[in-house]
């Protein structure tokens, strides 16, 4: 039986301690935002948080997050309304958009990291999530326009 | 004196003009109505449609999207547009009121039913090389198998005094040699085909070589290569561009399909030349074409083909190869794909302990590298580390040499410490023993 918390609520899951996260969170917790890409952490869909840290789900063993916070594509703002997802939708970023709840998952992380990230800075952290449709270009508009965003909501702040 | 030279001069000038006129003076042909025409049988028909399109006529002869043969393709030119003429069998604005005879002498002569000199848009300087048994079936298919059309050709647009038709007398004295196909005893039987075909009907040179002032091929400088609508045809000769040099089974292969492997495809005005098409010639015509361009690839050497040099094409397959150097540091690679995300940081001066900078980390500069191997093996758990932090556990995602060139790249470029020996074992042992932590 592992213990941990799901996008806020506790939750305890009978399941293989070897079971890979993402497992677990697409079959027991019902979670599908979440994707399954390459399985070998080397393509950034399974992308989700834990403890705040973008973290690649379909490598880490259920029994590693045992009394870790866990947040999916679904927590990530109760109402879809992040700075991320909102410039998502206005640059309409997705093509096919499969890998998409982890390339935001990712950016979310990167911009708690680094409020302020050159592009350099974005190539870098988001290296690791592929994008089959090549929408590369306007995923990182999308992170420079939601820094932007969350510095001006601070400063209102 | 002076007057009696004078004298002399206009005599001999009006003597000039005179022979002139009389050279380029040419008697309109009685109009011919279609029930006169004689009867062609089908093979003589059949042979006219293939010679057609060994000439490709219809491409100067029909304007885009316009009717078969009804004319006013724009030939353009560097003295004016010349509209391709409507040679469907409509009397009165096609050819419909032509004798074979007058075709004949069209095709032969460059000059028309009513007399009239053509212009060198239509290529009589090598129709003129045709038989007079292909002109006739070249006549019996645009008879019988075109449907009439009434459609009025444009005005050229040449400027005076360019336009003027009987001018053309004096440019056919200076550059054209009338008569029929002479073979060469020296060449073989192919090669005399091919030669007739490509002088004659396809007019291979029309583009292929290069053309003086007055718009004539230069004749100095047969298949040399020439612009041609903006496009290039390339030089047949020796000088012929391509890496592997042609063969005469190449050129078949090319004249009936538009395409053959080591050369280019045949593009832009070279596309209808094959399939509008000299692809219609039958396989022995198409070899002879072949036998013949062989023959001026080399420069007119008709003798036995010596096999062409294919070490460019084994250099330009090894250039094609993707480039390894990007693959050259496998670690690095990976490095940036696996690991990146996490333990890049921005700043020297805002490090953060949940994003363990890699390059200073004890695990990366101790002389063991089992500590790094480990991590990457089997993550860092919850509850150790960064409390409520994990890192994924790459033991099922990547094999021991890669995780050995991600140390390795680690090592190389974030230390100056020595490297590690025998990694790829060493995270084999360690995979193999992964103890109880």
């Amino acid at each position: 039986m592992i213990e941990c918390t799901i996008n806020g609520e506790k939750v305890r899951l009978d399941a293989d301690p070897d079971m890979p996260l993402l497992w677990a969170l697409r079959d027991l917790a019902g979670l599908t935002g979440t994707k399954f890409g390459c399985g070998i952490g080397l393509c950034g869909a399974c992308t989700v948080h834990v403890g705040g840290h973008a973290t690649r789900s379909c490598i880490t063993p259920l029994k590693d997050v045992a009394g870790a916070e866990i947040t999916t594509i679904e927590g990530l703002d109760a109402d879809g309304g992040h700075p991320l997802q909102q410039a998502w939708r206005e640059l309409q970023v997705p093509q096919c958009g499969y890998c998409q709840s982890g390339q935001i998952m990712q950016a979310a992380a990167l911009l708690k990291d680094m409020p302020n990230p050159t592009d350099e800075d974005i190539d870098a952290v988001m290296t690791g999530n592929l994008c089959r449709c090549m929408t590369y270009t306007r995923i990182r508009g999308a992170i420079r326009d939601a820094a932007a965003a969350m510095k001006e909501g601070s400063a209102h702040g | 004196m002076i007057k009696r030279i004078f004298l002399a001069l206009v005599v001999v000038g009006v003597v000039v003009a005179g022979a002139f006129a009389f050279y380029a003076w040419h008697p309109e042909l009685p109009a011919m109505a279609a029930a006169d025409r004689p009867a062609f049988d089908a093979d003589t028909i059949e042979r006219g449609r293939v010679l057609a399109g060994a000439g490709y006529c219809s491409t100067c002869h029909t304007a885009a999207g316009g009717e078969p043969y009804a004319g006013n393709y724009p030939v353009v030119s560097d003295f004016g547009t010349i509209y391709g003429s409507n040679i469907t069998p409509d009397p009165e604005t096609g050819i419909g009121s032509w004798s074979p005879e007058a075709f004949r002498r069209a095709m032969h002569e460059g000059v028309d039913r009513q007399g009239r000199h053509l212009f060198p848009a239509l290529p009589y300087n090598h129709f003129t090389l045709l038989s007079d048994q292909d002109v006739d079936a070249l006549y019996a298919y645009l008879m019988s198998e075109v449907e009439p059309v009434k459609q009025s050709t444009r005005e050229n647009t040449l400027p005076f005094p360019l336009n003027l038709r009987f001018l053309q007398a004096g440019w056919k004295l200076l550059f054209v040699d009338f008569g029929r196909y002479q073979p060469d005893p020296d060449q073989s039987d192919a090669w005399n085909r091919g030669a007739y075909l490509a002088e004659g009907i396809s007019h291979c040179g029309a583009c292929h070589t290069p053309r003086n002032a007055l718009g004539a091929e230069d004749g100095d400088r047969r298949y040399a290569g020439a612009t041609i609508d903006r496009w290039v045809a390339p030089a047949l000769t020796s000088a012929n561009p391509s890496a592997v040099r042609w063969t005469a089974a190449d050129l078949t292969l090319y004249l009936k399909h538009g395409a053959e492997a080591y050369h280019g495809i045949a593009a832009g005005p070279m596309g209808p030349v094959v399939h509008a098409g000299v692809a219609e010639l039958s396989d022995p015509d198409l070899q002879a074409l072949g036998v013949y361009f062989a023959s001026i690839a080399r420069d007119g050497d008709s003798g036995a083909e010596p096999q062409p040099d294919y070490s460019p094409v084994q250099a330009s397959v090894a250039a094609g190869k993707p480039d390894p150097a990007y693959r050259l540091d496998d670690g690095e690679r990976l490095y940036a794909t696996a690991c990146a995300s996490c333990h890049y940081n921005d700043s020297a001066d805002d490090l953060k302990a949940t994003r363990p900078e890699l390059g200073i980390n004890s695990a990366v500069r101790l002389d063991d590298p089992a500590n790094l191997i480990h991590v990457i093996l089997d993550g860092v758990p919850s509850d150790e580390g960064s409390q409520g932090v994990v890192m994924p556990a790459f033991r099922d995602a990547l094999s021991d040499q890669q995780i050995a060139a991600i140390a390795a790249y680690l090592r190389a470029s974030r230390t100056d410490l020595p490297s590690w020996p025998d990694l790829p074992a060493r995270v084999g042992d360690l995979r193999a023993h992964a103890g109880t932590h």
